[in-house]
C-alpha cells in the first residue's frame, strides 16, 4: 500500500519537476525578441511562430555552422518537443485542455529553435566577416 | 554479468561527475556549493568502489549488493545536506538557518524510525528488504523535501536562475528513484530486466544536469519561477 502510494506521488511529482525543468532551459530564450533576417529566412511574419515549425526550423539550424555551445539544449528541447507531440496525439483522451498545454509548450520550443537559429546565423556572418578582414 | 552498456553508463556517470567539480571550481563557486560538491566527490569515490567490488568479488557477490545499496543510502543521506543548504540559501534573507538545520534533522531521524518500524513487521526477510524500504523512503523523503523547496522558491520570488536549476534536476532525480524503489517493491519481477537501468540512468542525469548548469549559467543569471509554472490560455 505504502510503496504503491510512494509510486504514484513520485511518478505526479517528476511529471511535474520535468516540465518545469524543461521550461528553465526555454524561458530565457522566450525572452529574446526574433530579428528581422531571421524572420526573412524563415517567413516568420508576425511575433507568433507555429507549434508545428519545430522541425522546419530545427532544419535551418542544421544547416548552419555549429556554434558548440547549445547542442545539448537543442537536443534536450527536442526531447522535450517529442514527447509533447506524444502527449498531444493522447490529448484525444486527455481532453482538450492538455492539447491546448502541449501547443503552448510546442510553440515555446518553436520560438527557441528560432532563436537559436537567429544566434547561429549571427555566428555565420561573424565567422564570414572575420574570414575577409583576415584575407585583407 | 555486466554488459558494455553497463560499464559505459558506469564511466560516463563518473566523466559526469568530474566534469561537475571541474566547473565547480573554474567559476569559483565550489565555496558557495560546497555540500554539492563533496556530494559528488563522495559519488565518484563509490562508483569506483563498485567497478572494484565487480571486478574482484563479481556483480552478484553479496559484498557487491551491501556494498551497492548501503552506499546508496548514505549517499542520499550526503545529499539532504545538499538539499539542506539549498534551503538555507533559499532562506538566507530571512535567517532562519537554525530552523532549517533543526527541522531537517528531525525529518531524516524519523524516516530512519518508520523505515525500522516497517521492517520490524517484515523480520522473516529482513536484510533484502531493509535496504529496498529503506532506499525507498529515503528517495521519498528526498521528494518530499524537494518539492517544498521548490514551493518556498516560488512563493519566495526566488530569481537565481542556477539555484533554480540545480533544485528541479535534483527533484527529478529523487522523484525517479523514489518511484523506481517503490515499483520495485510492488513488481520485484520488473528489477532485472527494466528497473536496473534506471538507477544508474539517473547517476548520469543528476551529475550531467548540475554540470551544464554550473558551465552555463552564470551566478547572476535571473529567471522569474513564476514563469516556468505551466499556463493554458
Amino acid at each position: 500500500m505504502m510503496a504503491a502510494l510512494i509510486c504514484v506521488i513520485s511518478l505526479a511529482v517528476f511529471a511535474q519537476f520535468f516540465v518545469w525543468y524543461c521550461r528553465s532551459i526555454l524561458a530565457p530564450s522566450c525572452q529574446v525578441k526574433l530579428s528581422e533576417r531571421v524572420r526573412e529566412v524563415t517567413g516568420i511574419s508576425n511575433q507568433d511562430v507555429a507549434p508545428d515549425d519545430f522541425h522546419r526550423l530545427l532544419q535551418l539550424v542544421r544547416l548552419c555552422p555549429e556554434r558548440g555551445d547549445d547542442r545539448s539544449e537543442i537536443r534536450a528541447v527536442g526531447t522535450y518537443y517529442r514527447i509533447l507531440a506524444i502527449l498531444k496525439r493522447l490529448a484525444i483522451v486527455a481532453g482538450p485542455r492538455v492539447a491546448q498545454w502541449a501547443d503552448h509548450e510546442r510553440r515555446d520550443c518553436s520560438y527557441f529553435a528560432a532563436v537559436a537559429l537567429d544566434r547561429r546565423i549571427s555566428y555565420s556572418r561573424d565567422l564570414f566577416t572575420q574570414q575577409i578582414s583576415d584575407r585583407l | 554479468m555486466l554488459g558494455p552498456v553497463d560499464y559505459a553508463v558506469w564511466c560516463l556517470g563518473f566523466l559526469a561527475e568530474i566534469l561537475v567539480v571541474v566547473c565547480a571550481i573554474r567559476n569559483k563557486s565550489w565555496t558557495r556549493y560546497f555540500p554539492l560538491v563533496f556530494y559528488i566527490l563522495c559519488d565518484a569515490l563509490v562508483t569506483f568502489g563498485l567497478f572494484y567490488c565487480v571486478r574482484h568479488y563479481g556483480f552478484s557477490s553479496p559484498k557487491y549488493v551491501y556494498f551497492y545499496y548501503y552506499s546508496d543510502s548514505l549517499l542520499t543521506l550526503l545529499l539532504f545536506w545538499v538539499v539542506i543548504q539549498f534551503y538555507l540559501q533559499a532562506f538566507e534573507e530571512m535567517g532562519a538557518s537554525q530552523y532549517i538545520r533543526m527541522a531537517a534533522a528531525i525529518l531524516i531521524v524519523a524516516t530512519a524510525i518508520f523505515s525500522y518500524a516497517v521492517v520490524h513487521q517484515n523480520r522473516t526477510h529482513l536484510t533484502s528488504r531493509f535496504v529496498v524500504e529503506l532506499g525507498q523512503n529515503f528517495y521519498f523523503v528526498g521528494v518530499v523535501l524537494t518539492y517544498l523547496l521548490w514551493g518556498a522558491i516560488l512563493k519566495l520570488r526566488e530569481t537565481r536562475m542556477r539555484l533554480i536549476q540545480l533544485v528541479l534536476a535534483l527533484g527529478i532525480y529523487f522523484s525517479v528513484d523514489a518511484g523506481t524503489y517503490a515499483l520495485r517493491n510492488l513488481f520485484p519481477g520488473l528489477q532485472p530486466s527494466v528497473l536496473r537501468w534506471i538507477p544508474p540512468m539517473m547517476g548520469v542525469w543528476l551529475p550531467m544536469a548540475w554540470a551544464y548548469t554550473m558551465y552555463k549559467v552564470p551566478e547572476e543569471s535571473r529567471l522569474a519561477p513564476s514563469e516556468l509554472v505551466v499556463k493554458t490560455q
